[in-house]
């Protein structure tokens, strides 16, 4: 009882010094955790919003309609007289939440479809691999635009339409990655033991080859907001008068001759987004680089 | 080394060939898996083409009337393989509903736009994107890598129609040098070329980086130095082919990038290429645009990725030897069979 209470301590120490291994390295990357930083930043604002806006995001003032950038509106105002900085804090909830959770979804579908495919290959890998490879074959944010032409604009439509297109990704490369450990003598040791396949799978196989995937949704977010803004500005994903990022660039591209700061700012909030998810994304592939374990 | 003879390298230049038209065959289930994907989403899109091209005013019958004549009445199954049928026998995309016009003509009429704009965003994505990579890894963690890098990691982050945008706002109206929008001589194809590369550039840059990285530090490269080459050899007769295959990767799916990339840089300019004509039908619930433009950027896309797999095998040494490996083993079989 003493002896096996002791090993599982053993075993806890080892998993949590692997974890911290990586944290360290990511901690000394001064990119990373720059990137980091100012995700966690924009996301308090976010869930801050409603109670730090210095107006309400839908308030209009006719009397100041196009207002420039001054201490009185930080970004200026719209067409409207709505406070472009308190719109752009209000929507970041639409679209870090949009970018999140598409990601989130199409990973975790991504990952049962990919992990099951992997480790059983066969004709259902064959299959599965085939349907990958035609859904590969549409630029994403072309499948992007059918699928939310075909749903209709709306923050629960373009969800669903952003994350199917990530799907095949996943699939593709959480396959790979359990190729390469598949064979692996630790697995062979846990099926010896009688170890069920679904536990297998999520206990031994995907913490061996999670890592690539970890990445990608880092990297996955940025991209998906990225997109989620192109579709708001040809017209389709979330439409004005929600305050969304790239639904505001495409309200504002009528302005944006005469009042250039409607097109800037929202447009500065997408890419600090993006650019910070990009850091942290390249620290967390540098610090989990199996060539750099020691 | 012996070099290999005519015969040999015909012998490869055959299995070459093979390979190409097993890729190219591979096509055909690819390019059908992707009209039925786009024919199934469309399918239930809502709405009803044949109400809408009556307007308002029409009656109910009508509308049937119209529905029976365009088929939309017929079960789904039937009007897959009607659909599957005209594209791949007739080579046939169906006729708009609203503008008097085939889909195909219309495709092929703003093609020119959308390749253009394609074709100079690659070159410059090579072009660029791939010295500025070199130069950041031979100056590891020096300035120009830096630059290089933040150059790289700004491209990948900023989007490509805001990046438009803001380069209409300063060189066309504020500076007044490039024409804001529209097409006509190459001037106008400029903003829209920039923006739209400069995505590729910073993944061509970033891709190029790390495998250079990854090649300038293994063992033959330490050996070239110590035989004296100078770092001039070492970078472009050791090192760049070593690294080349990922960055061709980057070069191919980059192209899927540009194409879906132009669709919401033509927007922004007015340019009537492609992605506009496909896009502007989804406002109007013209789905045979919308089906024909994505079926055909989609193939564009597959060919492209055709072409960069036989580079790659041109390129890597590995995967000529696997046919070299072949040819000997066949050329013995015709041996013993003769």
């Amino acid at each position: 009882m003493a002896n096996s209470a002791a090993v599982s301590v053993k075993v806890r120490k080892k998993k949590e010094s692997q974890f911290s291994l990586v944290m360290k390295r990511l901690s000394k990357n001064k990119l990373a955790m720059a990137g980091f930083v100012i995700i966690l930043i924009l996301f308090l604002l976010a869930i801050l919003s409603s109670w730090i806006m210095p107006y309400n995001y839908d308030e209009m003032n006719m009397a100041e309609r196009f207002a420039g950038p001054s201490l009185k509106h930080l970004c200026g105002t719209d067409e409207m007289g709505r406070d472009i900085f308190s719109r752009l804090l209000y929507g970041a909830r639409a679209s870090l939440s949009l970018g999140f959770l598409a990601t989130i979804i199409s990973t975790v579908i991504g990952m049962a479809i990919g992990s099951v495919v992997g480790y059983f290959g066969g004709m259902a890998d064959t299959v599965i691999m085939r349907l990958v490879d035609i859904l590969q074959a549409i630029p994403g944010i072309l499948l992007a635009i059918a699928i939310s032409a075909c749903l209709g604009s709306g923050f629960m439509n373009t969800v669903i339409a952003l994350s199917i297109g990530g799907i095949p990704m996943t699939v593709r490369l959480l396959r790979g990655s359990i190729m390469g450990v598949r064979k692996m003598e630790y697995l062979e040791a846990a099926q010896t033991i009688n170890c069920s396949v679904p536990r297998l799978i999520i206990k031994h196989i995907l913490p061996n080859s999670i890592s690539p995937i970890i990445v990608s949704v880092t990297m996955g977010i940025g991209n998906t907001i990225l997109m989620a803004a192109s579709l708001s500005y040809i017209g389709l994903g979330v439409q004005p008068p929600t305050p969304e990022w790239g639904a505001m660039l495409s309200a504002a591209r009528t302005y944006m001759r005469d009042y250039s700061h409607m097109v800037l700012f929202p447009g500065l909030a997408i890419a600090l987004v993006v650019l910070s998810l990009n850091m942290l994304g390249d620290g967390l592939r540098d610090a989990l680089d199996p060539k750099l374990k020691k | 080394m012996r070099l290999p003879s005519f015969r040999e390298r015909k012998g490869v230049f055959i299995l070459m060939w093979k390979y190409i038209i097993k890729r190219l065959l591979w096509m055909i289930p690819v390019l059908l898996g992707i009209s039925i994907v786009i024919f199934t989403i469309m399918y239930f899109c809502p709405g009803d083409p044949a109400a809408s091209i009556l307007g308002n005013s029409a009656t109910p019958a009508a509308i049937a009337e119209k529905r029976a004549e365009m088929g939309l009445d017929q079960p789904y199954m039937v009007r897959l393989l009607s659909y599957l049928n005209q594209v791949f026998l007739h080579f046939d995309l169906g006729d708009s509903y609203f503008q008097n016009q085939s889909v195909m003509s219309g495709i092929l009429y703003r093609l020119p736009y959308t390749a253009t704009i394609a074709f100079i965003c690659i070159l410059l994505q090579i072009v660029i994107g791939t010295p500025l990579g070199i130069t950041a890894a031979v100056h590891q963690n020096g300035l120009a890598d830096r630059i290089c890098m933040v150059i790289a990691l700004a491209g990948v982050s900023i989007p490509g129609f805001w990046l438009a945008m803001m380069l209409v706002l300063f060189f066309a109206v504020k500076l007044g040098w490039l024409p804001p929008y529209g097409v006509g001589g190459l001037q106008y194809f400029i903003l829209p070329c920039v923006a739209n590369a400069f995505a590729g550039i910073a993944s061509q840059a970033r891709q190029t980086r790390s495998s250079m990285l990854e090649v300038i530090r293994s063992d033959y490269i330490v050996t070239a130095r110590a035989k004296g080459l100078s770092e001039r050899e070492i970078l472009y007769k050791h090192a760049l082919p070593n690294a080349l295959i990922p960055i061709i990767t980057v070069v191919g799916n980059g192209m899927g990038m540009m194409l879906g990339g132009t669709v919401v840089i033509e927007s922004v300019f007015s340019i009537p290429g492609i992605g506009m004509y496909t896009t502007s039908a989804i406002n109007n619930r013209d789905y045979p645009i919308v089906m024909g433009g994505v079926l055909f950027l989609g193939a564009l896309f597959s060919l492209i990725m055709l072409l960069v797999d036989v580079i790659y095998a041109y390129v890597d040494p590995r995967i000529k030897a696997q046919y070299e490996g072949q040819q000997k083993s066949w050329r013995r079989r015709k041996k013993a069979n003769g």
